[in-house]
């Protein structure tokens, strides 16, 4: 009764676009648009670094990576750059920061999902995210400042210790001021606790709550069901997580400068000093000109491809490992 | 049809029909596990009031009910399967071969291990359908010849000749009424007393209901089964025990589970002692 019969030219032709159209295609060209955007400064950044860095490959070759020798102002002949050294140093203080980072943060993770009573969970990832807001010269600072003489006795003591043992005791070798690979790569553990712990977090808590019962119902601890339950559901977003804070540990500049000795070496010893990519940057560009400036943007590009290498390196590990553990799917 | 021996084993509907099963009762030996005035409480609210019923050891007892009248947690309570809710509390008592469940020293994992649990929604761990029916043997601590004790799950669970070929290959490759027959396999593996159904069926189609319905029968010869349903139907052709639960509203307003009737599913749906029972099975319920 109370239907309204409008004439059917009033209402909207079927074929017309309405007002949200409008909107629509706003929100798709601009959500388009700054995805490409993304690509266009990833490729933009890529060209120009390596041509800026261009003279320095073409004066080196290959040799740029393999060479360890680092001398941009030699007595007599020309400079020689190689980011083996420099390379190397990256590769030692982000794998001893994953080396602490990663059990710490799972643990945490866990803590925070599985264990730890629902009041304490808000306050627990504040103080974890504080960490991750605290501005990376200051734990730069704190590491030269008090980190690194504090742990000089632990690595004294490590190194009379362990130094003996075969093949082992070589990575323990003598101590010198405490700034070292060690060092570093605890400053970085701590940097990147927070963006590891954070994630494993979200992916441990996408944990159907149905997988973590079926595990429960078999009589599984809590500790059972999380090694049945949990892990295989999120080892891919745990890699992940693990892969951002490699990425944030191989690319800080400033903490690492501070920590790592400034020493171009390549040895077993985590107590020696070094240098990392990244820190070298930082540590000689002001003074650099020419070629010296084109080659400390080469270890930009450098450390640009090593990242990359990783990830996709990582990708493979998390399609392989899931497809031994969940089974193949087809 | 069956004769009377076979009663405590195969329970079918045109037995139960016939009232035959009456006499079963009397013989059948101490339930298995029994519950006095069982409430469960979610923080202050008492979700389930008083239910008192057993729990006849190898056969099939079903709860019934509309949704909310309580009766999966009446089933979770079974196994301290609430256990892990924030607030989750049991009054009264579960028993089990007479020994309290809730009792200071019992370790709610042995409890599970005694009495395992089959759920809604088929939750195979993302592991291949080897590790998944391991996965229960292992953490039980059970070595060697793992082998035949997956094999033996899969036959028991009528998976076997279905899977033989892939058992490496993904759980979640295999069809939701699979799945369900392997959560059974993972549950029988590790040989617990009892298990526990959630609704086993309710999210699978006819074909596959009826599979999970014939493996209860096989199953009671070893087991003893409890099977939440919301389908009256199933209850009817697969239960020897049916207990019918409702939720009510008390004077304040608030709504809890109760249970209304538990008797022999045949005197259950073809004579009734509650009214609200017969109007449920009947149809004629809200």
């Amino acid at each position: 009764m109370t239907v309204t019969n409008e004439p059917p030219a009033a209402r909207p032709a079927l074929t017309r676009r309405g007002g949200n159209a409008v909107g629509d295609r706003l929100f798709s060209w601009w959500t388009l648009g700054t995805g490409l955007l993304v690509l266009a400064i990833l490729g933009l950044i890529l060209i120009t670094t390596v041509r800026e860095a261009w003279p320095a490959f073409d004066a080196m070759g290959l040799r740029f990576l393999t060479e360890r020798i680092w001398d941009p102002n030699p007595a007599t002949g020309d400079a020689i750059f190689g980011a083996l050294s420099f390379a190397y140093g990256t590769a030692i203080s982000s794998l001893i920061a994953l080396l602490f980072a990663v059990p710490v943060s799972v643990g945490i993770a866990l803590f925070l999902t599985e264990l730890a009573p629902r009041r304490l969970r808000g306050a627990a990832v504040t103080v974890i995210d504080l960490l991750a807001a605290v501005p990376s010269v200051v734990f730069g600072l704190w590491g030269i400042l008090v980190v690194a003489p504090a742990l000089v006795p632990v690595y004294q003591w490590m190194h009379d210790v362990l130094g003996g043992v075969p093949v082992l005791g070589r990575l323990f070798g003598p101590v010198g001021s405490g700034r070292n690979f060690m060092t570093a790569g605890l400053i970085l553990a701590i940097m990147v606790t927070p963006i590891i712990t954070s994630i494993t977090r979200e992916v441990f808590s996408t944990v159907p709550r149905a997988d973590k019962d079926a595990a429960l119902a078999l009589g599984a601890t809590r500790w059972e069901m999380i090694r049945g339950a949990v892990f295989p559901h999120s080892f891919g977003g745990v890699v992940g997580a693990v892969m951002l804070g490699l990425g944030r540990a191989m690319g800080e500049t400033i903490a690492v400068a501070l920590v790592i000795g400034g020493a171009t070496n390549i040895t077993a010893n985590i107590f020696a000093p070094g240098n990392s990519m990244a820190a070298v940057i930082v540590q000689q560009f002001g003074e650099s000109t020419g070629t010296f400036t084109a080659a400390l943007i080469g270890l930009g590009v450098v450390l640009f491809a090593m990242t990359v290498l990783i990830n996709v390196l990582a990708q493979v590990v998390v399609r392989r490992a899931e497809a031994r553990m969940k089974g193949s799917v087809a | 049809m069956a004769n009377d021996t076979d009663l405590t084993t195969r329970p079918s509907i045109a037995v139960h029909a016939t009232g035959v099963t009456a006499a079963g009762v009397e013989t059948s030996p101490a339930p298995v596990m029994q519950l006095r005035d069982v409430s469960v409480y979610y923080g202050s609210y008492e979700a389930v009031r008083g239910t008192t019923m057993p729990i006849q050891q190898n056969q099939v007892t079903a709860m019934i009910g509309p949704s909310g009248c309580g009766k999966s947690t009446v089933l979770r309570a079974l196994n301290r399967m609430n256990d892990p809710i924030p607030g989750a509390r049991v009054s009264g008592e579960v028993s089990f071969h007479g020994q309290d469940l809730y009792a200071r020293d019992v370790d709610p994992i042995q409890v599970r291990r005694r009495i395992g649990m089959v759920f809604q929604k088929p939750n195979p761990f993302p592991k291949s359908i080897y590790d998944n029916v391991a996965y229960g043997l292992r953490i039980n601590g059970i070595k060697g010849r793992l082998d035949d004790h997956v094999e033996e799950a899969l036959t028991q669970a009528a998976l076997w000749d279905e899977v033989k070929d892939k058992l490496r290959k993904s759980a979640l490759a295999l069809s939701g009424g699979q799945q369900q027959r392997l959560c059974i396999a993972r549950t029988i593996a590790v040989k617990p007393e009892v298990i526990l159904m959630d609704e086993p069926c309710s999210a699978l189609d006819p074909i596959a209901t009826a599979k999970i319905e014939d493996l209860m029968f096989e199953l009671t010869n070893d087991y003893t089964i409890v099977i939440v349903t919301h389908n009256m139907q199933q209850a009817a052709r697969v239960s020897h025990y049916t207990a019918f639960f409702t939720a009510e509203v008390d004077e304040k307003q608030v709504r809890h589970g109760r249970l209304v009737e538990y008797s022999q599913t045949g005197k259950l749906f073809t004579n009734p002692a509650d009214k609200r029972t017969e109007d449920y099975i009947t149809g004629r319920f809200g």
